[in-house]
């Protein structure tokens, strides 16, 4: 082996701490050469290891008996009945978005989409959500386009439809855009398959794309660390892979295909750290050990160093594991796919990761693969609450000058210009597509195609505002806000995936917003009966060292039990009553939070307006039960913008407008108080619905009459629907270009 | 009887197995055909059904007409055999020159995914057994190169010989004379950029797609 490194110069470029390298150099009772230590670099990463977010993320519940997979594998795994699971994750691709938007966030969906077949199930579903800089801002605007692009570009040619997500635009993202992908696959629960390496003998077949120098460091340079200066974060473009879906797709045909005949033990997708993770994690995972021959890798380019296929990032990559009896039908397959198909390695019984020139050759790198998972250093950051905390929570957010026809104007966004870029209709599921409050697919049999009958709804949400003024009870909400969405298709959740975007670990006020949010989660998921099942922990999300808002975002994912028709719509019918269900908002309900104040009030701070968790349980589970009985005509998740927002857009909707009594203040309209939901019943229903709702104590209020051509509020307060049109469709057109000709 | 309809698989194909579930659930039979493949397997009609071919990579379709089961399809349309190319499909058609004409990006340069209105113009092809002239349908388009083009000479021809099949209402894609849909001059190649097989079911929005490949099932 070559000699050990000389300096501390070697593991400090590699982004290794120099404790990092003592504890490096205790397990291997010796100085680790270069080729090691990079490997070490890369696997103890913070994005590799969650060394700064474990000791939190184990406070999460996780456990249902429904729940196949939990967190810690490629992606989690439900049970969802008759025989078919359902496999999920969603992940962040935050930095390399920053710098190359149109190949970071493609490489992002390709990325999450492997994790999802690994795991032996066909993806059915992506969702987007996404963050960036205010959109008068010429590189948010650029950062923008890019990244829906690429989204629409990788996603619609791999063949996966995107289904829903989120866009948001915001001073807190100028320089740090958050590229978030959930990805949701079937399977057939029998073909469930976990990234292992058994069987003493087998062989590690490298399937797909040839390995090249791009995405080097990756996880290292790039996702562990924040934004600077420009010149020198342009230097990290390298780092961003490039994404060739065409690969992707024909990849994925041929790895289901490889499941579907048995032909591999253990199957593992390379992204982060490339062969290194895929390697590592498959052998120890298997409670074996591994040898690689980084001459029989299939590369991109001559003279490719060890340490450079050890670590590169290359998309488009599998390594399955073969019995040597399967290796011609694996060949074949791959082969009619097109697909390269290289054995790299063999799984050993010593436990050891080597690294050979030749199976036969020199041994470049020899170390126990499981010290580069479960001996990853594990941080008890310290953390502290802000210490003008009690100063920011006195604040009244409420302050400013209101002009509410205005300022709903100003609140209004359609996303439709970005999900009209997104197949959103593939494989014929979509019942409820994007631009509603949740996600419905009809849920087919993955080998048969039969319809089940039942419904798989997903909504992906959060809210950075409520999570800077209370990271707490701000990642509550909207756990609860998801499963408010969920239930106006008519679903309950099963579970929940999240991405939890936040700043530099290293500043006390970060880990204590992380911590937060954490214990906020766990409480709403206890309520709503929901374990998370998967997840990712995305830091460093700064620039200039000013961390972002506090951003978790929660993936919902749950189950519409009879799916026979189409739940209600969101548009208002005409002539009918508009009924606000759910938790009543104090008198003088706090603005703190809420979008009015952040970009009308003019005050990010105050205290969040009372959220009372076992009121959402109830009113979610009582509109679940009302969308599936078919009581309802119309629906719409309060969001956003309140009541106003919420009323405007179900106006918009249909083109039928609203009289609405007594909303007509600024913090009436606008207050963002949790767990409300618009719904408009027929009339001759409406009393027997008032009397089932009181029985399960779901408060509901009569607020108005549907009809006519504008929406008022009160006795003063008129906006025609064209201007509310106007204003909502034309803003994201206007400032990012038209998709269409039309208009 | 009920007809036994090829469904085409090409290397980044990604609607043959919707096409095959809506032919399913009309009663008729669907047969998966590979492209590397020379065989038609006997089948009664042909379905090039969307998705991206060979990447799309080169210009959209190219090089799926280069693929053995081609040359197969070219002879079956000779004869006469009823061959629909949905969407992508459309696009291999025109490169094939079964059908004139090119597809270019959207004038707006942005991909497109939504619910389009269009008329059905002719029904004189192997389409249109179950409609008249005039019917409007709901059916949803998803593509980025959907602007139809051709020559004033090859439009004339397609206008005077009935051949414009659909025409979108709001045109969404900057294609000329609103053209959604074409037809060869004997009506058994029909190329079309909606999606018939996405309005299928009354849980996806709309069902006037039903019409069109019931038609092609008794063609």
């Amino acid at each position: 082996m070559s000699p050990a490194p000389e300096d501390a110069s070697v593991h400090r470029a590699l982004g290794l701490s120099d404790d990092e390298y003592q504890r490096i150099h205790g397990l291997l009772d010796r100085h680790p050469n270069h080729l090691e230590l990079a490997m070490y670099s890369v696997m103890w990463s913070e994005h590799c290891s969650y060394k700064s977010s474990k000791i939190h993320l184990k406070r999460l519940p996780t456990e249902a008996p429904w729940v196949l997979v939990g967190p810690g594998e490629n992606a989690g795994v439900i049970d969802v009945g008759d025989d078919i699971a359902v496999a999920i994750r969603i992940e962040s691709h935050n930095h390399p978005s920053a710098i190359e938007p149109y190949q970071g966030a493609a490489t992002g969906v390709g990325g999450i989409l492997r994790d999802i077949f690994t795991m032996g199930a066909r993806p059915i579903a992506v969702m987007d959500p996404l963050r960036f800089g205010p959109l008068d801002d010429p590189r948010s605007r650029w950062i923008a386009e890019g990244v829906v692009s690429g989204v629409s570009g990788y996603g619609n040619s791999v063949g996966v439809p995107t289904v829903g997500g989120e866009i948001v635009f915001d001073e807190t993202y100028k320089g740090n855009p958050l590229v978030n992908v959930l990805a949701m696959g079937v399977l057939p629960s029998e073909r469930l398959v976990l990234g292992q390496a058994s069987g003493i003998g087998n062989l590690a077949v490298l399937l797909g794309a040839s390995t090249g120098r791009d995405g080097i460091g990756g996880v290292s340079v790039l996702a562990s660390a924040g934004f600077g200066e420009s010149s020198e974060d342009a230097d990290k473009r390298p780092s961003v892979q490039v994404g060739d879906p065409f690969e992707e797709k024909r990849l994925l045909e041929a790895c289901l295909e490889l499941l579907d005949e048995g032909l591999v033990t253990g199957i593992q997708d390379l992204g982060g750290a490339g062969i290194t993770c895929a390697t590592s994690e498959t052998a120890s995972r298997g409670g074996a050990g591994m040898d690689v021959d980084v001459t029989a890798i299939h590369a991109r380019e001559e003279n490719m160093e060890p340490v450079e296929l050890m670590t590169s990032e290359s998309q488009e990559r599998m390594l399955a594991i073969v019995e040597p009896k399967d290796l011609t039908r694996v060949i074949e397959i791959s082969s009619r796919w097109e697909i390269e198909a290289s054995v790299i390695g063999r799984v050993t019984d010593n436990g050891q990761l080597r690294v050979l020139n030749g199976f036969d050759g020199e041994v470049l790198a020899s170390l126990p693969a499981s010290t580069l998972h479960d001996d990853a250093p594990e941080y008890d950051r310290p953390l502290a609450p802000p210490r003008d905390l009690t100063e920011r929570r006195s604040k009244d957010a409420s302050q400013g000058s209101a002009d509410c026809v205005n300022d709903l104007l100003s609140l209004l966004r359609d996303p439709a210009w970005v999900y009209s870029q997104y197949d959103h209709q593939l494989f014929l599921n979509t019942v409820v597509g994007p631009g509603n409050d949740g996600t419905l697919l009809r849920l087919r049999h993955p080998r048969t195609g039969e319809e089940t009958g039942r419904g798989i709804a997903l909504s992906t949400d959060g809210n950075h505002r409520w999570c800077h003024v209370d990271p707490r009870q701000g990642t509550a909400m909207i756990v609860a806000e998801a499963v408010m969405n969920i239930a106006c298709v008519g679903a309950y959740p099963l579970a929940v995936v999240n991405c939890l975007n936040f700043g530099n670990p290293e500043h006390p006020e970060v880990m204590w917003q992380l911590s937060e949010a954490v214990d906020g989660m766990t409480e709403a998921c206890i309520a709503f009966n929901a374990p998370v099942v998967g997840g990712n922990v995305s830091l460093y999300n700064e620039t200039n060292a000013v961390d972002i808002a506090p951003t978790p975002v929660v993936g919902v994912i749950g189950m519409h039990p009879s799916l026979s028709v189409p739940p209600p719509v969101i548009g208002l019918p005409t002539d009918a009553s508009l009924l606000v269900l759910g938790q009543v908002p104090e008198a003088d309900v706090s603005m703190a939070g809420t979008q009015w104040a952040w970009e009308i009030g003019g005050c990010k701070d105050g205290t969040l307006p009372t959220f009372d968790l076992a009121q959402a349980v109830r009113t979610a589970a009582f509109i679940a039960d009302a969308v599936q009985r078919q009581r309802l005509v119309a629906v719409h998740d309060v969001g956003e913008g309140g009541l106003a927002v919420a009323a405007a857009e179900m106006a918009i909707d249909s083109g039928v407008g609203a009289q609405i009594n007594y909303h007509n203040d600024h913090i009436s309209m606008f207050n963002e108080s949790g767990g409300r939901v618009l719904a408009v019943v027929q009339d001759e229903l409406l009393d027997a619905f008032m009397t089932d709702a009181s029985e399960h104590e779901v408060p509901v209020r009569e607020i108005g009459r549907t009809g006519g051509s504008s929406l008022t509020f009160g006795a003063e307060i008129t906006v025609p629907l064209n201007d509310l049109e106007n204003a909502c469709r034309n803003e994201l057109p206007e400032a990012l270009g038209r998709g269409t000709i039309s208009a | 009887m009920s007809c036994r309809v090829g469904v085409v698989r090409f290397p980044g194909t990604n609607c043959e197995f919707d096409t095959v579930d809506a032919i399913h659930s009309l009663g008729g039979e669907a047969e998966v055909l590979w492209h590397g493949d020379s065989s038609l397997k006997n089948v009664d009609a042909v379905v090039i059904p969307g998705g991206f071919a060979h990447g799309d990579y080169l210009r959209c379709g190219a090089i799926a007409k280069f693929s053995p089961i081609m040359e197969s399809i070219n002879s079956f349309a000779k004869e006469g055999g009823p061959v629909l190319g949905i969407c992508n499909g459309f696009q291999v058609l025109t490169e094939a020159e079964l059908l004139p004409g090119a597809l270019q990006k959207n004038a707006g340069m942005k991909f497109l995914c939504s619910m389009q209105r269009i008329d059905f113009v002719s029904t004189s092809n192997v389409l249109g057994r179950h409609a008249k002239a005039g019917d409007r349908l709901r059916i949803p388009i998803n593509h980025f190169e959907g602007n139809y083009v051709c020559s004033p000479e090859v439009l004339n021809q397609l206008e005077e010989e009935n051949r414009v099949v659909f025409r979108y209402v709001d045109n969404p894609n900057g294609s000329i004379a609103d053209i959604a849909g074409i037809c060869n001059a004997e009506g058994n190649v029909v190329g079309m950029m909606p999606h018939p097989e996405r309005a299928t079911s009354p849980l996806l929005g709309s069902t006037d797609g039903t019409t069109l490949i019931q038609s092609l099932l008794i063609a």
